[in-house]
């Protein structure tokens, strides 16, 4: 699309009239005759295009009229610049010799219209009652008119949105202070409600759908052993690569099995475990009961006098309690494996070495904690997923929100807390 | 039961707010037991908001909503849970529980809190459902069926437990004429019979006068109430333009303008 700016500016007649543009500057902007004497204009020259038109005569006796031929669409390159022109010209009746007190609009020659001759027209209508200006549009089409008149009759309302406040770095770090701290709150009050419902359980008074649970332990058990599997397989092989290139060197091959027996059953099985469960499970929770918020079927279970906590969260969170130990034996066994392969493939071990020194490298105490590392976990993973998701907002990028924050701070109360275990079971020499 | 089904509500100096916000203040306003009473207004005047405060999904900023003479929102939570027994909800998209059928939507409060058997149980919800015009319907899940059936089956739901006082949050929007109509009659029937109070957010004219027996404005400029009464005489009497423009359908400040056609 081209400029009109520099259509007048390079236009002959533009300049025989002492028209000056400059180039580049923010439309409207137009600056009067520069270089010659001021002289009052009569005549703006029509601004000639192929497609819609307009033509810009007068004031004859304080009357502008505005002419608008052609095809004024969105398609075509139509001139948008028909408002700039009119404020020139009023800049120009600044001129004590030349008085302007209405615009009379003529659009007997316009073929096709749409939005685009609406906004224009709109426009220099908002510059006349700036100005004061009585304007005349009888000759324009009546469904131009109609859609004006539609488009003022409500009036805009008059505060605007505030602008958002400048942020400074000061401000940023308090308002992240006070979010994380409410954040906080928030997580604190989710996880002691949690305590609350799952001491309703115990004594059986927690309402809830029995048949929920079924199905969350379809989804969270069954339905998860080939991924923990792969997983718990290829960390089991890599642990085994890691071990036998090291041992290798002082003839301590064996020791492979050690290694990976007792890393994989205290550490990395049920960490490992949890994080894929908490970007699988966590987040279909939060999902789910975020898309329940958005639906207002929360609100309609508290209405029925039904608490959310027991209906929903306590299920979801049974059935992952539930399953976690298994799902960490499971990985055990399966990352134990993984270091056979390496062992008897690589390091050329018989079978029953390799299972003899796993078994006494081991021993239940060491099984034991990870299974109990692992409900912990579990419950974890069940607790922030449906934190995020009824804590959601009712927006479908809010439940996306839910999701990922389930996610990021799953994993993180994870690694956290398989820290503190390090630390703990150093201490207590479990 | 009998005793809470005599009671009125009553808003006494209600101020809603979100956060610093005050969406509306100084709201009173009386409902009878046993009418139908709508709150209407204009889009962002809190209509649905004055809802979630007498349901107890949304704390008042300020003031108190009395049932009978029990004032609702200082009950403990516990208290106000087993209280909103005796309300049923139907919310503006039905709401109902995405991983139930209708039947189990509609069964989950009578077997949570009746005695009922199962076979009363389902002959109860076929029954209700059929009041609804979803006979039939029993075994679908809210995703396979359409917009207007989600709602019905919603209401269904709400008035499982027969309860004392049903709440509507926009009945008629996205209703067919004539099960917008059906609607109506039902609430008037429901009224008629069992003598529940029904309070109605809406702002469907034909809606309001075929049910309504009162009413109240809420303003989103004024951010308060500013009509109370039966919507036929604030129509014939307006107190205020707005009022009197929202009833008789009209827009009175048009052409304001010097684009007088």
């Amino acid at each position: 699309m081209q400029c009109n700016w520099w259509c007048i500016h390079r236009s002959p007649l533009g300049r025989e009239h002492g028209l000056y543009i400059r180039g580049g500057i923010r439309r409207g902007e137009i600056c009067g005759p520069v270089g010659q004497p001021k002289k009052s204009m009569t005549t703006v020259p029509a601004i000639q295009q192929q497609a819609g038109k307009f033509e810009l005569s007068g004031p004859h006796n304080g009357t502008l009229t505005i002419t608008l031929r052609g095809d004024w669409t969105a398609r075509k390159s139509t001139d948008q610049n028909l408002v700039d022109a009119v404020d020139y010209l009023v800049c120009e009746t600044k001129d004590p010799h030349l008085t302007l007190d209405r615009i009379t609009f003529r659009g007997e020659a316009l073929t096709v219209w749409d939005g685009r001759v609406l906004v224009a027209v709109a426009a220099v209508l908002r510059l006349a009652r700036k100005l004061n200006l009585v304007t005349d549009l009888q000759s324009l089409p009546e469904g131009i008119r109609g859609l004006l008149v539609m488009s003022e009759a409500v009036p805009p309302r008059g505060e605007r949105r505030p602008a958002p406040t400048p942020s400074s770095m000061l401000l940023l770090i308090g308002q992240s202070t006070l979010q994380i701290t409410r954040a906080l709150g928030e997580s604190n009050h989710f996880l002691g409600q949690s305590l609350l419902t799952l001491w309703r359980f115990m004594w059986g008074r927690a309402r809830f759908l029995r048949s929920d649970i079924a199905v969350f332990i379809q989804e969270t058990g069954p339905q998860a052993l080939p991924i923990v599997g792969i997983i718990n397989v290829l960390l089991g092989v890599i642990l085994g690569f890691m071990g036998a290139v090291q041992l290798q060197q002082f003839g301590a091959g064996i020791y492979v099995a050690d290694l990976v027996a007792l890393g994989q059953t205290r550490e990395i099985a049920p960490m490992m475990t949890a994080i894929v469960m908490a970007g699988r499970t966590g987040a279909a929770y939060a999902a789910q009961l975020g898309t329940m918020q958005v639906n207002e079927e929360i609100d309609a279970l508290k209405t029925f006098g039904f608490s959310p906590m027991e209906f929903l969260v306590l299920p979801r969170m049974l059935a992952l309690a539930l399953m976690f130990p298994l799902l960490v034996l499971y990985a055990d066994a399966l990352g134990i494996f993984g270091g056979y392969l390496v062992g008897v493939g690589v390091l050329d071990l018989s079978t029953t070495e390799y299972i003899q020194q796993t078994r006494q490298a081991i021993d239940l105490s060491d099984i034991a904690l990870g299974v109990v590392k692992g409900s912990i976990f579990g419950i974890m993973v069940a607790v922030t997923g449906c934190m995020h998701g009824i804590q959601s907002g009712r927006s479908a990028s809010a439940v996306g929100n839910a999701a990922t924050n389930a996610v990021v701070s799953g994993i993180i109360a994870i690694i956290v807390m398989t820290a503190i275990f390090a630390v703990l079971t150093n201490l207590l020499r479990i | 039961m009998a005793t809470i089904s005599k009671s009125t509500i009553t808003v006494d100096h209600l101020e809603m707010a979100y956060g610093d916000f005050v969406i509306q203040r100084d709201l009173n306003f009386i409902v009878q037991a046993g009418e139908v009473f709508i709150i209407m207004g204009d889009s962002g005047s809190g209509k649905s908001t004055l809802l979630r405060h007498l349901i107890g999904l949304q704390r008042p900023n300020h003031g108190r909503i009395l049932y009978g003479d029990t004032s609702f929102w200082d009950l403990n939570a516990e208290e106000r849970r087993h209280f909103a027994r005796r309300f049923g909800v139907l919310y503006q998209n039905g709401a109902l529980w995405s991983s139930m059928t209708l039947a189990q939507n509609v069964a989950l409060p009578l077997t949570e809190y009746t005695d009922y058997s199962q076979a009363e149980v389902a002959d109860l919800v076929s029954f209700k459902l059929a009041l609804v015009g979803l006979s039939g319907f029993e075994d679908y899940l809210p995703a396979e069926i359409s917009g207007g059936m989600r709602k019905r089956a919603g209401l269904a739901r709400a008035m499982a437990l027969d309860p004392d006082i049903l709440f509507f949050d926009e009945p008629s929007a996205g209703l067919d004429p004539i099960s917008s109509k059906r609607l109506d009659d039902l609430i008037l029937e429901l009224r008629d019979s069992l003598g529940t109070t029904i309070v109605v957010v809406t702002h469907e004219l034909a809606s309001i006068f075929a049910i309504a027996d009162n009413a109240v404005f809420v303003d989103a400029e004024a951010r308060t109430q500013t009509a109370l009464g039966d919507p036929r005489k604030l129509r014939d009497q307006p107190p205020s333009a707005k009022v009197g423009e929202f009833l008789a359908r009209s827009s009175g400040h048009q052409t304001t303008t010097g684009i007088n056609s």
